[in-house]
């Protein structure tokens, strides 16, 4: 079976060599039949490589080393991605998966343009098809075939980690079909509105599942790591932001290019930009150059692999750039304080922080090059990171409001008056009833600014559109983006500021006190799972009327001898109660038991933002709410 | 831009965290109280005790010279800490030289560990 698959991938390489060659040379029909046909090839692929972990084929080396027969089925399916092997076979399904989308999908109208995109595609999927067939190959067999599998690092069997991986690569591998439309762009000189309107629709189809799968990803960190927080400025996640900061600063790039044909050489260099940084977080992940707490599968001559190629696709599109873009059009002409300046400021502020957070993921490898042994945390992140964002943030439901162009002077009052609201609420948080710190007093009146910015700005354009849900659905999607955005502030503020965390040693029957809730350790008990064992506590949290049993473990799974913490987290309404289970301490000879409990206040609010976002993204994709106006029409081809 | 540019300078050069094991900690002197920094090593067997009721652990870190230092943390271990094994704290030093970690991180397993402690190994 998995020869078959081994072989399909030979094919789908040298169909995407084809689909390179015809699509450049502009042949449109042809370079699309080869770019379903090699997608067909590689989701065959796949599934030989999915039906080998179902069956526990274990002469299969990547099945031997990644999985075993009393792992759960859904572990064993994501098995297939958990893992660097198939997950570089999952980034190939997936450049493969919009290679043959964009054929059926794109709307240009242009054959030749439609071709060239295609066939950068086609090169960039030759590009990961070769890594994965000379440089880390999951077909290989091992002879003989071991009688059990290794299994898959415990860590990973997890229903949030089983989809992360999927979502983060439709994310990353979306942004390669941005990047050939560029390229594509640069090549025919042609940045413009067309060009634009087809360019946003794929970079939402990119930045709705990585904003998802930033989510899963930090919520999984939240929940499996037992350290409370959800967000670490580790490598790894940093490597997942870089990309995002990019893709939402082309996000509100192209909607210039689209309607006022202006940016066009800045959008072009984000759009080739966002993958770029896509491949720099698959280098900085696999490579193992920086310490991550997440860091699995790390050897440092892939990631001498994935330097080289970030490094030829890298000068490939930037020359392009360089020698394409003084050409470009300037597009309508427009002053600072338009929806132009406005969405220029937005850019900027977006690709400085994303730069911030670059310099300092990137600084102990510099460092280290000059002998020195450091590390960044997240001190540095808090005082340049967030004030960086904080500037645009206030400055966000303001300026959504200007007018293409030049913004009526009008704005200014309104300004003027915002800010003072702004103050006041600031003012009546802090000083109020709520007894805070100014800064989460702060924190949260930007938040709440943010949603009634969002409110507001519907109501503003509801008045000019008639009715609210009439509004095109790009509407919807900025209001419900900039909304979810404002409800993240006000989470993560509160998350942030209010977080209680106690860490309690109790012999069984003893309790403690924790954020007003009295915790008692009922229990320990040994239980047992289909391929771990565990001790288990049951603790007893009672506030007031109200009670919750929250039952932590601490897993051992024999066959990876690998432990694992399972927190327990209840829902008070307010927050996430949490515990997690240590170790066993004899305390003057004493057994006890360790906890870390957190109360996480308001930490749902947090991800419900986040899920609006990518939500959002989704729904913008969608095309229709508003017919063409007549000059628009009159300006495609 | 710029502004974004001095913002980050300092933070860098506030927050940069240092990593000190017990023979560069002797040869550097103690960094200012507060600063957060990371300090590795191996933990000394037989110097793990608790305080405050069991909530808070208290160990040695040695390398290979005759130094030490001495780390305080309150909360539960990684997984894969134990005595003898490789640990990396982050925290801070106070003006008497006391570690006071605010998070652990041990050797995973042979695939994974602190990148810090890989000179060390190979000396070792």
């Amino acid at each position: 079976m998995i020869e078959a698959g081994h072989v399909a991938a030979f094919l789908a390489f040298a169909l995407s060599l084809a689909q390179g060659v015809f699509g450049l040379r502009g042949e449109r029909r042809l370079a699309g039949l080869i770019a379903v046909g090699a997608f067909g090839l590689m989701a065959l692929s796949f599934l030989t490589l999915i039906n080998a972990f179902v069956t526990s084929d274990f002469s299969v080396a990547l099945v031997a080393n990644n999985s075993h027969t009393l792992k759960p089925m859904v572990y064993k399916i994501a098995g297939t991605w958990g893992n660097h092997e198939g997950s570089m076979a999952l980034w190939c399904l997936v450049t493969l998966g919009f290679g043959a989308a964009a054929a059926g999908g794109m709307r240009t109208g242009r054959d030749v343009f439609e071709a060239r995109a295609l066939g950068v595609q086609g090169l960039l999927a030759t590009g990961a098809l070769a890594y994965l067939l000379f440089a880390s190959s999951p077909y290989l067999r091992l002879d003989p075939a071991p009688f059990q599998g290794a299994e898959l690092n415990p860590l990973l069997q997890d229903p949030a980690l089983a989809i992360h991986p999927p979502m983060l690569y439709l994310g990353y591998v979306g942004y390669s079909f941005v990047f050939a439309l560029a390229a594509a762009g640069l090549m025919e000189g042609r940045i413009d509105r067309v060009w634009a309107k087809e360019a946003r629709i794929w970079s939402l189809a990119a930045f709705a599942p990585l904003t998802i799968g930033i989510a899963l990803g930090s919520y999984w960190a939240y929940y499996e790591l037992g350290w409370g927080g959800w967000w670490f400025w580790d490598p790894v996640e940093n490597a997942s932001l870089m990309p995002w900061l990019i893709g939402a600063a082309l996000l509100h790039s192209v909607v210039v290019t689209e309607k006022r044909e202006g940016f066009a050489a800045w959008t072009a260099l984000l759009a080739v930009l966002a993958f770029l940084f896509s491949i720099l977080g698959a280098f900085l992940v696999r490579s193992g150059v920086l310490t991550s707490v997440h860091a699995f599968a790390v050897d440092p001559e892939r990631g001498t692999l994935l330097l080289i190629g970030l490094l030829a696709y890298g000068s490939f599109a930037l020359g392009l750039f360089a020698w394409r873009a003084p050409k470009l059009e300037g597009g309508k002409a427009w002053t600072l304080v338009s929806r132009e300046g406005a969405l220029m400021a937005n850019n900027l502020v977006l690709v400085v922080a994303a730069l911030t957070v670059l310099l300092g993921t990137l600084f102990p490898l510099i460092a280290e090059a000059f002998g020195r042994t450091i590390s960044v945390g997240e001190p540095y992140f808090n005082l340049t990171f967030v004030p960086i964002l904080v500037l645009i943030l206030i400055l966000l439901p303001i300026v959504q409001a200007w007018a293409w162009g030049k913004a009526d002077v009008k704005g200014w009052l309104r300004w003027a008056a915002s800010g003072a609201g702004l103050v006041l609420l600031f003012v009546l948080l802090g000083v109020g009833p709520l007894d805070i710190s100014p800064g989460a007093a702060f924190g949260i009146a930007l938040g709440l600014w943010l949603v009634f910015g969002a409110v507001w700005e519907l109501k503003r354009r509801a008045i000019t559109f008639g009715r609210v849900f009439k509004m095109p659905r790009r509407v919807w999607a900025m209001t419900l983006a900039h909304a979810g955005l404002g409800l993240f502030v006000i989470g993560a503020v509160v998350e942030t500021t209010g977080r209680y965390e106690a860490t309690l040693a109790l012999p069984v029957g003893g309790s403690d006190t924790v954020a007003g809730w009295v915790i008692t350790l009922d229990d320990i008990s040994s239980i047992e799972g289909p391929n771990w064992y565990a001790d288990r506590a049951v603790l007893t949290a009672r506030r007031g009327a109200q009670t919750a049993v929250l039952e932590p473990m601490k897993r051992f799974y024999p066959a990876a001898a690998m432990p694992t913490t399972e927190t327990a987290i209840y829902k008070t309404g307010t927050g996430d109660l949490y515990a997690a289970l240590g170790e066993q301490r004899d305390v003057d000879g004493e057994a006890r038991w360790v906890f870390r409990v957190y109360f996480n206040p308001l930490v749902d609010l947090l991800y419900f933002g986040v899920a609006l976002i990518g939500l959002a993204g989704l729904l913008g994709m969608w095309p229709g709410g508003r017919a063409i106006k007549p000059a628009e029409a009159e300006a495609l081809p | 831009m710029l502004a974004a540019a001095v913002l980050a300078y300092f933070a860098l050069r506030e927050n940069a965290n240092l990593f000190y094991t017990p023979e560069v900690l002797a040869e550097k002197g103690l960094p200012r109280a507060g600063k957060e920094v990371k300090v590795g090593g191996w933990v000394e067997p037989g110097t793990l005790t608790y305080a405050d009721g069991g909530a808070t652990m208290q160990f040695t870190v040695i390398d290979n010279s005759p130094n030490t230092i001495t780390v305080r943390f309150t909360g539960v271990a990684p997984d894969l800490f134990r005595e003898g094994q490789g640990v990396v704290a982050t925290g801070s030093f106070d003006a008497a030289g006391q570690f006071t970690a605010k998070q652990l991180l041990a050797k995973h397993d042979e695939n994974y560990q602190p990148r810090e402690l890989k000179p060390l190994e190979a000396g070792g």
